[in-house]
Formats: C-alpha cells, sequence, structure tokens
C-alpha cells in the first residue's frame, strides 16, 4: 500500500475538492460499511464480502454491531487481504458512510488519503468533510425514489445500489454478484429481478460518474483455495451434531444463541427419522441458565451427550451446577461464547475474559477442562472432542470460544470427518459386566487414573444403582463425613486432572529459524493476528518462538516452553492476565519470565497492536511498528 | 442421610409381587429423618405403590433437591438410581435426565422450601412443559433441616414454633401447578396412607406432568398449635372431594359400585381411575372448576384433598419436542453422525 501525495482532482460530486491523490492498494485494504441497525443492510454487506472471496481473494468480515434490534449504529467492516491475514488490521480506507449519526466518527476513523463513499442526495456542509480524504458522493437516496415505488423496499435495495456503485469502483466482476444473488434467492425468483435491478443501477451511475475516483482495486486471484468461509457458532453447533449431541438445553444471550439456533437447523436436515419424522435430538429453550446446565447435567447422569452454549453472565449463573458436576463426576459439555465482561459488560463486543472463571467455576477447590479454538475450524473440532472428553473424564468441559470467532465469518481449513471414528462414551459398566460379577464402585480409581466407572440407571434389575450427590461420599458413592473419604475423592480429583493434561488437544509450538531467548503465548481468536505480527516482527529482525495454548490443563511442553526462553509474552484479550496467571498458579514458573501484552477494549486484536507492545517491551530492537497501530 | 444400610434378612413369608419381589426389594437405607416425620410415611407409601404395581425397581430413576425430603430418595427403592442434585434445581436435572431416556420412570421428590422458593421458577416450568413424571411435594410448612424458619407454603396467619406469626400470603402449590397446566394433581397427607397409595400409583400411570402436594408435618418444628400443618390440624381440616381406587391395565373390577357413585377415568396406558366421590358435584376434569373449589375452601381454613384434576389424555414433553420412540441415550453414531460424505457437501455450500 503507498500514499503518494501528488495533487489531482477531486470528485465531481457534492462534496469539497479534495487536491490529494487517494491510497492506492489492490487486494489489500480495509472497506468499514457504516449502517443503521434494522436496515437490511447485513445481507448486502455479506454479499460485498463474497463477492470478493468468489475473485479468490480472501476477506476478513466483521460484524461490529449494537446490543439492539433497530435505530442503533451497526458497522461492517470488511478486510480484504490477498496475503490472507484474517486479524482484524485497524484503520479504515473506504468508508460507506450510510448513517449520519456516526458521520463525524466515521470521518475521524479513515486513514489519510482514504476514502469516503456517501449519500449525497441532500447537501453536506464542507466543513463537515476531511481534506486529507477523498468524499466520493452518489445520490443512493434520489435514485432509490426515482426507481422504486415501495419505501420499504427502496431502503433495502438502496444497500444493493451501493454494492453496485461499489462493484464498479473497485472492478470487481458483476458476474460474481449476478451469480451470488441468484444463489441467495434460489427458490424466490421474484427477489433476484429487484435486487438485480438494484445492482445494476449502483453499477451504471458509478461506471458513467465516478470512473477513477478510488484508487483501491480487487484483482482475481486464486489465494482461497479449498478453505470454507464459516461463523463458529455455526460450527460449533455442526460439532455438536457430528459428536452426537442429542439434548441441546440452552437459554439466549448475546454471542451464543446464534450455537442453538444453528443446532436446531443442522438437526433438521441431518437427524430426523426419515421413517417416523421423528426427531433424534432434543432441544430446549430453558427457562434461565441455571436450568439449562441443569437439564445437561441431567441427561449427561442418564447417557445422553448433552450441550448448552451461553456467555459470560450465563456461566456465572451456572456456576453451582458446574461444581455439582464436577464433584459428582457427570458429563457435560459448555460452548462459552465469551463476550466483554463483567457484569453485562459489553455484550456485542469480544473479550477472553472468562478463563478464571471457568476454570475454577463454583465454590471450593474446582478445576476445569477448557478448550480454545483459534477458528471455526476448531469450533467444530472441539465440541465434537469435548462431548468424547466430557464422558472420558465423566465432567464438564468448556469450549472457549469469542465473540469474533463465533459471529463472523471467518476462512477456515474445511470441516473434516473420519467415519472409522468412535464415540468414546469413556468408562461405563453395563449389564453385561455386572451379571460378569465385576465389581462396581463408582468412585473407585480402578485404573490409577483418577477415573471411575459409572453406570446409567436402568442398567441392571439388582446391581450397579447408586446414590448421586454433591456431598461427601465414599468409594462406593455412600454417604459419608469422613475426612479420609473426602481426601480420597478430592486427591483422585487431581489424579484425573493430571490425566485430562494427556487427553485435550495439545499446544502447537512453532520455532523461528533464529537463534532467539524470547517466545510468545497466545490462544484462541488472536491467533490470525498473531501470525501477522510474527510475520511483520520477522521482517524486522525480531524472532520470537510461538506456541498457541489449545487446552486447560497445560500439557507439560507447555512448562518446558517457558522455561527454554528467558521472557515469553502472553498475549490475551482480558485486562487481568488470566491465561498469565493460571501459567503462573499452575505451573510453578517464575512470574517475571511471563510479560503480559493485554488488548480488552471489545475490539479483536490486532496485528498492529501485538507489534507495536512487543517493541514497547523489547527496548534494544528496532522494530517498525505497523503503520497506524493503535494501542487499547 | 446414612450410610447405614438394611439388613436383608427379612421374614420368609413376605409376599411377594408378580415380579417376585417382596417390599423389602423396594426399600432403601435406614431413613435418618426424625421419629414421627411425616416423609417417612410417604417414603413408605411410595414403597408400597411401587410393590403393588410391580414396577421393577430399576425402571425409575428418583431425583431431590436440598432438605429434609430431599434426601428421602436415599430411604426408598435402593435398586434404582438416584440422584440429590442442588436447592431447588431438581426440576432442570429431572427434565434432562427424561430427556436422555424416555423408557424410565421419574420420582421427583421436593419439599416446600425446595419447590416454593428457591425452585419455584424451575418448578413452574417443569410443570407447563409437561415432563412425564411424578412430582412429589413434601409439604409441611417450614425448613426443618435450618431449624424451622417459615416456607412460603406456610398459611397467613400460622404460628411458628417459636410463637413468630407468618404475615406473608402462602404459595398453594396445587392451584399453581393447575394454572401451569398440569394434568394429573392430588393432594394427600402423609397421616393417611390409604388415601396417598393409590393417588401415586395414578401418578406413576400418568403421562405428563404429575404433581402430589402431600402435607407433612414437620414433628420437630412444625406440629405445635397454632400450625396449620401439624397433624392435629390437617386431621381436623382434611376435607377429601373423592377417594380413589387404582386398577392396573389387566385388573378385573371387583368392587360394586351404585350408579352415580363413582368417576371411572381410564388414562393413556389403560389403567383406570376409579373415584368415589366424597364432595357432591366436584369434577376432577374441570380445570377451573378445580382451582375455585380449593381456593373457597382454603379461605375457609380447609384443606382439600383427593384427586383434584387429571387429563388422562395428556401429552408430554416428548410428544411437543416430537422424539424417536428409541431413548436418545441408545441412540450410536449410525444415528447421530451424517458421516463425512455429508460434511463434504456442507464445506462446498460454504464458499
Amino acid at each position: 500500500m503507498s500514499v503518494p501525495d501528488e495533487g489531482r482532482p477531486g470528485p465531481r460530486t457534492s462534496g469539497p475538492v479534495i487536491r490529494r491523490r487517494g491510497i492506492t492498494a489492490t487486494n489489500d485494504f480495509v472497506v468499514k460499511f457504516a449502517n443503521v441497525n434494522g436496515s437490511g443492510s447485513a445481507s448486502a454487506n455479506e454479499l460485498f464480502a463474497r463477492s470478493i472471496l468468489r475473485m479468490g481473494v480472501p476477506v476478513s468480515p466483521r460484524n461490529i454491531f449494537p446490543s439492539n434490534i433497530q435505530g442503533l449504529p451497526t458497522w461492517y467492516e470488511v478486510r480484504v487481504t490477498e496475503q490472507g491475514h484474517l486479524g482484524r488490521r485497524g484503520g479504515v480506507d473506504l468508508m460507506v458512510s450510510m448513517n449520519p449519526q456516526t458521520w463525524d466518527r466515521d470521518l475521524q476513523e479513515i486513514e489519510p488519503g482514504g476514502y469516503l463513499l456517501y449519500d449525497s442526495t441532500k447537501p453536506i456542509p464542507p466543513a463537515r468533510f476531511r481534506p486529507d480524504v477523498h468524499a466520493i458522493g452518489v445520490p443512493l437516496t434520489a435514485i432509490a425514489a426515482g426507481k422504486f415505488a415501495d419505501p420499504k423496499e427502496r431502503q433495502l435495495l438502496k444497500n444493493i445500489m451501493y454494492v453496485g456503485v461499489l462493484v464498479s469502483l473497485l472492478g470487481i466482476e458483476p458476474e460474481v454478484i449476478a451469480q451470488l444473488l441468484g444463489e441467495q434467492y434460489k427458490g424466490k425468483d421474484k427477489l433476484i429481478k429487484p435486487n438485480l435491478e438494484a445492482f445494476l443501477t449502483g453499477r451504471h451511475y458509478a461506471d458513467e460518474h465516478l470512473a477513477g475516483e478510488l484508487g483501491l482495486k480487487v484483482e482475481r486471484r486464486n489465494n482461497v483455495g479449498d478453505r470454507i468461509f464459516m461463523e463458529g457458532n455455526a460450527a460449533a453447533a455442526l460439532g455438536a451434531v457430528y459428536g452426537g449431541a442429542t439434548v441441546c438445553a440452552w437459554y439466549p444471550i448475546t454471542p451464543s444463541s446464534s450455537v442453538a439456533e444453528a443446532f436446531q437447523k443442522y438437526c433438521s436436515r441431518y437427524r430426523v427419522d426419515k421413517a417416523t419424522a421423528r426427531n433424534k435430538f432434543a432441544i430446549v429453550q430453558a427457562e434461565d441458565e441455571l436450568a439449562s446446565i441443569g437439564m445437561v447435567i441431567g441427561a449427561g447422569w442418564n447417557g445422553a451427550r448433552a450441550f448448552t452454549a451461553t456467555s459470560g453472565p450465563g456461566v456465572s449463573l451456572m456456576a453451582e451446577f458446574i461444581g455439582l458436576a464436577y464433584f459428582a463426576e457427570i458429563p457435560a459439555t459448555i460452548v462459552n461464547v465469551q463476550r466483554g465482561g463483567p457484569s453485562t459488560g459489553m455484550p456485542t463486543r469480544t473479550q477472553q475474559s472468562d478463563l478464571l472463571a471457568c476454570a475454577y467455576a463454583s465454590h471450593g477447590d474446582t478445576k476445569h477442562v477448557l478448550l480454545f479454538p483459534e477458528d471455526p475450524h476448531e469450533c467444530f473440532e472441539f465440541t465434537a472432542a469435548a462431548l468424547d472428553l466430557a464422558e472420558r473424564l465423566q465432567t464438564p468441559i468448556f469450549v472457549m470460544s469469542d465473540l469474533d470467532i463465533g459471529m463472523n465469518h471467518r476462512l477456515c481449513a474445511p470441516l473434516a470427518w473420519d467415519d472409522s471414528r468412535r464415540y468414546d462414551r469413556g468408562k461405563l459398566m453395563n449389564a453385561t459386566d455386572l451379571d460378569a460379577g465385576k465389581d462396581f464402585g463408582r468412585y473407585l480409581d480402578v485404573d490409577g487414573d483418577g477415573i471411575p466407572f459409572r453406570t446409567l440407571p436402568g442398567a441392571h434389575a439388582t446391581r450397579g444403582a447408586y446414590f448421586t450427590r454433591g456431598t461427601t461420599k465414599d468409594g462406593h458413592a455412600r454417604y459419608s463425613e469422613a475426612g479420609t473419604d473426602y481426601l480420597y475423592n478430592m486427591e483422585r480429583l487431581l489424579r484425573k486432572f493430571d490425566t485430562a493434561k494427556r487427553l485435550v488437544p495439545q499446544p502447537i509450538v512453532r520455532r523461528t529459524s533464529h537463534k532467539t531467548t524470547h517466545g510468545v503465548i497466545y490462544f484462541g481468536s488472536t491467533s490470525p493476528s498473531m501470525s501477522e505480527a510474527l510475520g511483520a516482527l520477522e521482517q524486522s529482525g525480531v524472532h520470537l518462538d510461538r506456541l498457541r495454548v489449545r487446552a486447560f490443563p497445560f500439557p507439560d511442553s507447555v512448562k518446558a516452553f517457558i522455561e527454554q526462553h528467558e521472557q515469553v509474552f502472553v498475549v490475551e484479550q482480558n485486562r487481568d492476565a488470566q491465561l498469565r496467571s493460571m501459567l503462573v498458579n499452575e505451573l510453578q514458573v517464575d512470574p517475571s519470565r511471563l510479560v503480559p501484552i493485554l488488548h480488552y477494549d471489545g475490539t479483536p486484536i490486532t496485528a498492529r497492536f501485538i507489534v507495536q507492545a512487543v517493541r514497547d517491551r523489547m527496548p534494544g530492537t528496532s522494530v517498525r511498528p505497523l503503520q497506524g497501530g493503535r494501542a487499547a | 442421610m446414612t450410610y447405614l444400610a438394611k439388613p436383608k434378612l427379612h421374614h420368609p413369608t413376605l409376599p411377594a409381587n408378580r415380579l417376585g419381589y417382596t417390599r423389602r426389594d423396594y426399600e432403601g437405607k435406614i431413613s435418618t429423618l426424625c421419629a414421627g416425620c411425616g416423609h417417612d410415611s410417604i417414603s413408605a407409601a411410595i414403597i408400597q405403590a411401587c410393590w403393588e404395581l410391580a414396577i421393577e425397581p430399576h425402571r425409575v430413576a428418583k431425583l431431590s433437591g436440598i432438605g429434609c425430603s430431599s434426601k428421602t430418595p436415599d430411604y426408598f427403592l435402593g435398586n434404582s438410581h438416584g440422584f440429590n442434585s442442588v436447592h431447588g434445581r431438581m426440576p432442570s436435572v429431572l427434565t434432562g435426565a427424561n430427556l436422555a431416556n424416555r423408557d424410565l420412570l421419574y420420582l421427583g421428590v421436593s419439599g416446600d422450601g425446595d419447590s416454593a422458593s428457591i425452585g419455584l421458577g424451575q418448578f413452574a416450568h417443569l410443570i407447563r412443559r409437561g415432563v412425564n413424571m411424578t412430582y412429589v411435594c413434601e409439604n409441611n410448612g417450614v425448613y426443618g433441616l435450618t431449624k424451622g424458619q417459615f416456607s412460603a407454603t406456610a398459611d397467613q396467619g400460622s404460628k411458628s414454633k417459636r410463637g413468630a406469626v407468618n404475615r406473608d400470603a402462602p404459595i398453594d402449590m396445587v392451584s399453581l401447578a393447575l394454572q401451569l397446566g398440569v394434568t394429573y394433581v392430588a393432594r394427600g397427607f402423609s397421616g393417611d396412607k390409604e388415601q396417598l397409595v393409590p393417588l401415586i400409583k395414578g401418578a406413576l400411570n400418568h403421562r405428563g406432568a404429575a404433581l402430589l402436594d402431600v402435607i407433612s408435618p414437620c414433628v420437630a418444628f412444625n406440629n405445635h398449635a397454632g400450625s396449620t400443618k401439624s397433624y392435629d390440624y390437617i386431621r381436623a381440616h382434611n376435607d377429601a372431594v373423592n377417594r380413589l381406587d387404582f386398577m392396573p391395565k389387566h385388573d378385573p373390577i371387583t368392587a360394586a359400585y351404585a350408579p352415580g357413585e363413582v368417576i371411572e377415568i381410564t388414562q393413556h396406558d389403560g389403567s383406570r381411575l376409579r373415584l368415589r366421590k366424597l364432595a357432591d358435584g366436584y369434577d376432577p376434569g374441570d380445570r377451573l372448576a378445580a382451582i375455585s373449589h380449593i381456593t373457597a375452601h382454603q379461605a375457609r381454613g380447609e384443606v382439600v384433598t383427593g384427586l383434584l384434576f387429571v387429563d388422562p389424555s395428556a401429552d408430554d414433553l416428548h410428544d411437543h419436542l416430537n422424539t424417536v420412540g428409541t431413548p436418545l441415550n441408545r441412540l450410536a453414531e449410525a444415528d447421530l453422525c451424517p458421516g463425512a460424505g455429508v460434511l463434504e457437501a456442507i464445506n462446498a455450500e460454504l464458499t
């Protein structure tokens, strides 16, 4: 990307004349749409993002939305990235400004030399523009009014019109849009015609009046490959389908609701018995999160694979039940799509701030297994894995997604399933085992791995029944207030947690080809920005070994990695360095080795931020920050 | 709770049911509740009902919350799996268990503290969802295990053991359940086993949500003068609307009744509920009339007991969710996993 400063004529529209050439870039820029929510902009904006993807150029779109249904500002940011940098970049090269409420702040966000596309139907005073931003006006409202009679249709189609304008300005192949509209409205042919008409209207206007106005271009490439474009929540839901979940109990909460909704959608497609038209699944929208986790625990106790999806406030409510499932040893899978906390916090913004709340949820001494997916592909993998782990370990398993992964379309490796894979139902004693005279003690550690055998209700007429309780008990599930029985179980639970280290997804370590004393640990949605940042750091001579944590408890290789480096940056999206606290707490490592890098303003972490933060903490190096870096 | 098992020895002539089980096969551990506690009588009634119905003990799953009443599942049906969950949250655990395996009989045991205060929300939603289960609320008007605080079912004006008067309006579990769409609801008294056992049997054979509100005096904290949940008070104010005789599907009718004296209701599973009328014109098929009757009598300090409402053709949560007949916990990969081929097609759509 380059920003030459030669003058050139301004636009021929009603905005100010700007004598400055704008940014020029091909397949590497950020477009942001500023809209009013409830105005139907979402599908137009998604159409735009997909059209670029269809031209073989990776995109990374993000919804920045309010906790509201209609009338408040909402944004959609599309990073066009030939190199495949899928993290948020920061800064905007082209602002599509369709919301007068946010005009001023939207304008401020544009990079010097960037562009503003706006509706010029009503004149806007020159003072409202920026001299270093190239304004491109299109009288969208006026054109739509002359073209479409129905006011509601007019509003919706105005959105498609600006897509038409962008297609012309950016050089996107129009056939791609026609094809996408055809797919989107398949079976609803009546809708294709007005949409196509609106699109062509916008495009023709731009062809005629705005040729050469924009220095940003899209050119066809072949950089997408076989990757899929999917939201993490849908992927988690599909993971639950493939992983054999039959019971889903949930309570609506942003940003997790679409997990249960997608589970419903996929089950309707793949889990309905053909002969009887009856469902091989049960989904209950519970009265609150306490009830949803209660149902999951009841179903897990009774041998069905069950899960819930929630976010931070829901986890807080579930805490008592999570302690019960830990202590009574009942399988449960919890998909936590994290959002900004504490309290109601920032319900529509992203964070990784529930680590401590989940790892040690509930009163008394508890520890829980957490999985950290980096993208939709891992949301699928880890949700399916969680259902296995929950039954193998007989304990709650958290899939720690977040809003950035869960509610945005993300390019990722295609989903894969091995048909020879069998569900791991864990240590279950059935009627045959009991008839064969196998000794059953519900909480006995017969194998030394801390995991006892269990029976399911109804297993046998006279053997194997036991009483499940949250109170202290002995190895045979009999109520006991004896300290020795309590210690037996509490220490066995620790052994079981140790066993979990070997069963959870192992960390991914990548070592730089240079000798280095520095490393970086990160997890989850930080992944794409971290890859981009490390690439930039390498180029400026800073070499860091990296480790991506994929689960808690931490496998031994995490401790080894820390000990191999003098300093390890721990990059996370929360205020209190929660992962770092857990590393210090669980691994007995010297805290001074672990240097926190924290981003928690609710926006997804950027490579620019990481590069700047590393530079600030390594004064001896001469790292140049990526342009426009912004600290949280 | 106890960890003392009862001795297995029993009298050789103890009668066996159709399955060859004696009452002892339906017992549990020795109760640790106070001598004379109403809850122990309810446990005995549950044992009696299950033995007489010849239910295979392992086909019952018994679930409870926290409190004296919630301890009792350890004292009956020792060959059944039990689950003593968290305070006020048994309904959700039971719902989940029921979703997992529709073939078992679900018996929820709770008290007035567990159900009417901390658990009122979950109780309400369990009933309105029509979960197929029998819910026994062992109702004594006090928190026994924490030594005698009023519960939300304590009547206005009733006196605590220490002489405090309850000023808050009571929650009537039966009326509440009726409003929430319960399809089998009865009230009994722990001191009247003859009335209680058939009510339990009818509930266990009902498809849908069945509630038994059983007044069960707390001998330690709520059995004094001035209490409206004491043995003496209930005996004096028990106003039964009917007497139930429960007949399993294939049992022949032996008793003869004069016409107009009984109402006979056939339940979904073919079992019959024969109700000998005690109150003139009381119709257990009329939900609104039931609420009105109960409310009117409650205002006079009377405790209406008997089978108060039943909808014999009710459906349950599994009907609402249209689930398959096979219990969900028995489905395996072939039923549950769409497979690699389908996943490839899904991938192809996601571009």
